[in-house]
This record gives C-alpha cells, sequence and structure tokens, in this order.
C-alpha cells in the first residue's frame, strides 16, 4: 500500500492546534527550526518521489503490509468477541517505531542535515532511530534517562553496536521526560545542522501531525485487511497510549467511522489510588509540557508529576495533544490498565496464541479483553500489538518468577506479584 | 493574597524609567537572575539583596520548574535544590515583595506551564500587587501569548519576549512588537551556563533587533566577569547574568555582594 500521509480533514490549524492543544511552547531559539521542518514536510507530503522512496523502504525494509492476526484462543477470553491483532511487532526492530523514523529520516536528509538526535525511554525509538541513521549514513546522538539504561541494558548495546551514541541522562527523574529535555537542550545549541526525530506524537507542531501521519500506514492497512478478512468494520479499535503515536497511528484511518469505538489504554501502574501511575488523560490536567498543550500530569503549582508504569515506553506524564482533543471531544475514549492487568493479558496472549508482546501492547489487549467482554461474540476487537515483548523478557521473568533461582518456575502462579517485580526494575 | 500596594509611586520604578536613567548617564544596565527559593526562600531574600546593593539594576527572580529545557546545569541544579526545599509557587511573590519594598526593581523569570497552572490574569494580579514589574518568559512565543498580552494590560507589567540568533527578520519584527520593558536576545544559540566567551552572534542580533524597535536590549546567557559585561555594555542597553550568581550563592552572599560590585564596575566602563 502507497503512504497517504496528505492532509485531511482531521489536521490541526496552522499554528499545530487540535482545538486548544498543541501549538508550540519553545524557546524562540528553536522556532526557525520548527518552521523549516514544517514547510518541508509539507513539500514532503504530496511530493510523489519522497511518497515512492517512504513506500520502497517500507515494503522492502520494514517488512510493510504487517499482517493482520485472529486470535481466537485469545477471544474465548474475552467474551468469545473476534479479536483481530495488528502485527506492528513483526516490523524490522519490533514495533511501530521505524514508521515515523524513517519518514523522518528521510526528511533529515532532506533539510541537509546530517545529525540526528533522539530521545527514548524503553529503546525502541532509539533502536529504530539508530537503524534508520546506519541505513542513511547519518550521526546519532540517542539521550536516555539513565534509570531507562539500567532497566533496558540490552537495547542500550543494540543502539551502540549500531554506531549511535548512547547519552545516559542524569536530571531529574533520569526517565523518559528527562531525556527529552535533554534532547530539547542539544537541539537549541546545535540546531544549524542536527534534526530532532522526535519520536512520538507529542511535542511542538509540526510533530504531533507529521508523526501521526507517518504512522497513519497502521491504520490504513488494518482497516482494508478488517474488511477483507470479516467483511464488516471492527466494533471497536484498542491501542495503548504513552505519547500516543501507535494510537494515532491505528484510530486516524476510522476517525469518520463512527460506529466504530477508538479506545486508548493508559499506564494505570499500582492503580490510581496508589498515585504510582501514568495515566494522564484519566487524572491529568491541561498544561505545557515539552512544547505542546495537552493533558498533562502536575501538581497545583505547575510542576510535573513523576509518573509509573510496569512499562518503560508508557511511563510519560504527557500525551499528544491529538489525543486530548480526542478525549475532550469524545471521540475516543481511554481508560487506565494496571501492571497486574497488562501482565496478564501478555501472558494469556503468549500462551494461547504464541505471540509475546511487548508490556506496553500488553496494555492494549488487556483492554480488548475488557472490551470483547463488553461486546459479547458478536464483537469485533481490532487491536494494535505495537511492538514485541522480547526486550521485556527481564521484567516478564522477575514478575512472573521464571529464572530458577532454586524455586520452581512455571509462570503460573500469582507469582512474585507486583512487589519484586518493582524491585527489579 | 491580598494587595500590598508595595509600590504607590509606580512610575518612578518601572523599567523605563530605568533604561533612561541608564541611558543618562551612558551606561548599560545590570540585570542579575537567582532563582526563587535557592538555597531556601530565606535566603534567596538575601542573596537577591545583595545582588541590589552590590550594584544591580534590576533582579531577576526565577521560577524553580521541574522541566527547565533552556537552562544548563547549574540552574538546573539550583532549581531541584528549591524544589527539594520545599518552595511553593506562590513563594515568588513574596521574594518579589521583599525586593520591591526594599525599593528594588525585579522582574520573574518563568516557564510557562506554572503560570498557566496558577492562571494566567491570577498570576499577573498577584505579581503587580507584590511590586514586580513585569514577566520574562523563555517558553513562551507571541504566537502563543494571548492570554498573557491581555493580562499584562490590565495588570500594567512588562511583556519580555526572547529573540535569539536563529530567528528571521520576520520573527524579531514580531517578537519586539509583542514586549515591553526590554527586550531579551539570547547571546548564542544554547541554554544557560557560564562560558569564556559569548561570542560575536550577540553584537549581530542587538544590531538586528535594533531596525525594529526602539525598545532597549538587553543580552544574556554565558556572561560571568566584568570584562565580559564590559564587552557586551558596548553595544547592549542592559547586560544579564545567571548562572555566575547562581554559582556564588554556593559560596556566599558575600561572595555574591563582591561579583554585582565587579559586574556593576563592568558595565560602566
Amino acid at each position: 500500500m502507497k503512504p497517504e500521509i496528505a492532509p485531511t480533514a482531521h489536521d490541526p490549524d496552522e499554528g499545530g492546534h487540535f482545538g486548544p492543544y498543541g501549538g508550540r511552547f519553545v524557546p524562540e531559539a528553536l522556532v526557525a527550526a520548527l518552521d523549516e521542518l514544517a514547510a518541508e514536510y509539507d513539500k514532503a507530503r504530496n511530493d510523489p518521489d519522497f511518497l515512492a522512496e517512504l513506500a520502497r523502504l517500507q515494503r522492502d525494509y520494514t517488512g510493510r503490509p504487517s499482517p493482520l492476526t485472529e486470535a481466537p484462543r485469545f477471544g474465548e477470553h474475552a467474551g468469545g468477541a473476534r479479536i483481530l491483532l495488528k502485527r506492528e511487532d513483526l516490523n524490522h526492530t519490533g514495533s511501530h517505531k521505524i514508521n515515523n523514523v524513517l519518514g523522518q529520516a528521510l526528511l533529515t536528509k532532506r533539510m541537509g542535515k546530517r545529525r540526528v538526535i533522539a530521545e527514548t525511554g524503553a529503546g525502541q525509538h532509539g533502536v529504530a532511530t539508530a537503524t534508520a541513521c546506519a541505513l542513511m549514513g547519518l550521526e546519532c546522538v540517542v539521550y536516555m534517562g539513565e534509570v531507562d539504561t539500567q532497566r533496558q541494558a540490552l537495547n542500550v548495546a543494540r543502539m551502540r553496536l549500531l554506531g549511535a551514541e548512547v547519552v545516559p541522562v542524569r536530571a531529574g527523574s533520569r526517565t523518559l521526560k528527562d531525556a527529552i529535555n535533554e534532547a530539547l537542550r542539544d537541539w537549541v545549541t546545535n540546531v544549524d545542522h542536527t534534526h530532532y526525530l522526535l519520536g512520538t506524537v507529542a511535542g511542538p507542531h509540526p510533530f504531533p501531525v507529521m508523526v501521526r501521519d507517518f504512522h497513519r500506514v497502521i491504520g490504513d492497512e488494518a482497516r482494508a485487511q478488517v474488511l477483507e478478512r470479516v467483511g464488516r468494520l471492527p466494533d471497536a479499535v484498542a491501542a495503548c497510549v504513552g505519547g500516543g503515536s501507535n494510537a494515532i497511528g491505528i484510530f486516524h484511518a476510522f476517525l469518520d467511522d463512527t460506529d466504530v469505538r477508538l479506545y486508548g489504554f493508559e499506564a494505570g501502574g499500582e492503580g490510581l489510588d496508589s498515585g504510582r501511575h501514568g495515566a494522564t488523560l484519566t487524572t491529568g490536567v491541561p498544561g505545557m509540557l515539552h512544547g505542546a498543550r495537552s493533558y498533562l500530569m502536575q501538581d497545583e503549582d505547575g510542576q510535573t508529576i513523576e509518573t509509573h508504569s510496569i512499562s518503560a515506553g508508557l511511563d510519560y506524564p504527557g500525551v499528544g495533544p491529538e489525543h486530548s482533543w480526542l478525549k475532550d471531544t469524545g471521540r475516543a475514549g481511554y481508560r487506565p490498565v494496571a501492571d497486574a492487568e497488562a501482565m496478564d493479558a501478555l501472558r494469556l496472549l503468549t500462551r494461547t496464541e504464541g505471540i509475546i508482546p511487548a508490556i506496553e501492547s500488553a496494555h492494549a489487549l488487556a483492554g480488548a479483553l475488557q472490551l470483547g467482554r463488553e461486546l459479547g461474540p458478536d464483537g469485533i476487537v481490532l487491536v494494535n500489538v505495537s511492538g514485541r515483548g522480547d526486550k521485556d523478557m527481564e521484567t516478564a521473568a522477575t514478575w512472573f518468577g521464571l529464572v530458577d533461582d532454586g524455586a520452581s518456575g512455571t509462570g503460573d502462579g500469582p507469582a512474585n506479584g507486583p512487589r519484586n517485580a518493582e524491585d527489579a526494575r | 493574597m491580598t494587595p500590598t500596594t508595595a509600590r504607590p509611586e509606580g512610575q518612578v520604578f518601572s523599567l523605563d524609567a530605568l533604561f533612561r536613567t541608564c541611558r543618562d548617564e551612558g551606561r548599560a544596565a545590570l540585570v542579575g537572575y537567582l532563582p526563587a527559593g535557592f538555597p531556601t526562600v530565606g535566603d534567596s531574600k538575601r542573596m537577591l539583596s545583595a545582588m541590589l546593593d552590590g550594584g544591580c539594576d534590576l533582579v531577576e527572580v526565577g521560577v524553580p520548574y521541574s522541566d527547565p529545557v533552556m537552562d544548563g546545569p547549574t540552574i538546573q541544579a539550583a532549581a531541584d535544590e528549591a524544589l527539594h526545599a520545599g518552595f511553593r509557587l506562590r513563594d515568588v511573590f513574596s521574594v518579589v515583595e521583599s525586593v520591591a519594598s526594599a525599593g528594588g526593581r525585579a522582574v520573574v523569570m518563568t516557564y510557562w506551564n506554572p503560570v498557566h497552572r496558577y492562571g494566567v490574569d491570577a498570576f499577573a494580579r498577584d505579581l503587580a500587587s507584590a511590586g514586580g514589574l513585569g514577566l520574562i518568559t523563555p517558553d513562551l512565543i507571541p504566537d502563543e501569548a494571548d492570554d498573557w498580552m491581555a493580562a499584562s494590560a490590565e495588570h500594567v507589567l512588562d511583556r519580555i519576549f526572547l529573540i535569539a540568533p536563529s530567528s528571521t527578520e520576520e520573527r524579531i519584527a514580531c517578537t519586539v512588537a509583542a514586549s515591553s520593558g526590554f527586550v531579551y536576545a539570547t547571546s548564542v544559540m544554547g541554554v544557560t551556563g557560564a562560558r569564556d566567551s559569548v561570542g560575536a552572534a550577540a553584537a549581530d542580533l542587538v544590531r538586528r533587533a535594533r531596525a525594529h524597535t526602539e525598545l532597549p536590549i538587553g543580552v544574556g546567557l554565558g556572561v560571568r566577569s566584568a570584562g565580559q559585561a564590559a564587552e557586551i555594555a558596548a553595544f547592549a542597553d542592559a547586560v544579564i547574568v545567571g548562572s555566575a550568581f547562581v554559582s556564588r550563592v554556593r559560596d556566599s552572599e558575600q561572595a555574591v555582594h563582591t561579583l554585582a560590585t565587579e559586574l556593576a564596575e563592568g558595565v560602566r566602563r
């Protein structure tokens, strides 16, 4: 399928606003670069050569289209509803992140910039960026919170093997939000020859619309695949939401299909009452973080609240501005999924279908179980499996007690539970 | 908070009046920055007082913020320390009031989210009540500032927006048109922090800005010595010093006073 990134009725206004959200809350020093990027992107959106090159990479390098897999044994646990999995986990580098990275890397070359910087939490976006930079001969620096470099050590090694410099960030909470801060500081300093390859649908305009467009291929493919497979549209679409890029990517194709309900599942962490979660849309209030106005986890003084999730990729106090707009307009619904619920869904999909999803994606799968039970046996739920779970084996091994330490480790028990898993992080 | 009318003769203390005085004296103004609440709220009041006594014409009272993307390590660490020491946003008004009631001039420098959260109009009202003269907004550009334009007009506060070496002519023109009091020119592309040299980009930026405005132009980022202050004073209307003061706070109140004295001599060379 040819990538479709042309403007739609769901684009933001010229200043990048989705309703009252989005915009640009950035230092003036970055505005010229954002204007340059927006102008270059506007040209690329309608440039047949750019689209052909992107289509070629998606097909020959990423391996698109990604399959649609029906999950009947998993569906038995979802009230008998039909569960259809969009397999972004089968993309090269193991997640949906590569879709956006290839698009922005091509733009970087068009702009004549030679250096790319990126932030990463779980390491998926960092690995995808390092991969594209290796492919295209670009210098690559990845900022990663020190806490995340420790819990995702193998991804750090992958990025370094790919030739990227990985910079551990020791400021603030030493996680994803601080990695973005540090990337922004680098960008302000080196903007003349550096592109900031932001990994989600957050940040200042044009990032939210541009990153969304590079992920639209997920929903465009899935919509056609579902129609072909079952002869009608799904009743509901489920995706996990951290910053929200995979969710926007699959939602977009269905925005005008008003009978299709859209659901984003956020990090419920240890439960909303515990205060240790990342449920930005459920519990946050609008504010500015990392260059855009959106829902935000903040205290009454406007200081950002530190988040918690068993999934590093959902451990983020902000969210993309278009999601805030979809929430306010009611077009999409957002619900929290707790760590334990996500891990149960991860194990269930693994045991029933032989597919190990990323812990991020397991939040969407847990959501699909809820939706399926609400819809019943006639229901059809499309789930975005945004990434594969290989990177999460250490967390899963600890959570389920799979590592031999003298005890039996079948993975069946309530296992070590949240407490020990938390220790491992 | 209760209105205090800390400034009955507001006009005399305005930024306009300050820059008129400096112009008459044939020198640049010295502006010193310190985060409120660093290392504690009480200490920050004493340190700001030392800066004014030593020769700062104006102080920028910073709002410690959890995600300061325009700041280098020195000011990040100070903000962290202030937040850990229990700084609350409302404390900034008591710090400003302590400056104003001693006859000093203060503006507040803040990232936008704390103001947005407090309520833009309420923040402006309480800042004006405390005797503050305006706001410097490092991550608010005029394009997004409609509610601040209204609130600043309502409460008679100055709007100090930033321009950068990367700013186009068009952006400089629209930014200075939205500004009042003075315009903040960042001397280099980068974040706050003392540097050995502030580069030719600053002089060029000031020259470009003057083509669009009569407003005074202050230059900040990287200044730490009397020599640098003198160099900048040769082409700018204000020399802004931040990280160097923050570092001196870690030494002593006397060290802060001494730095202000040295810099004040620099802007008069």
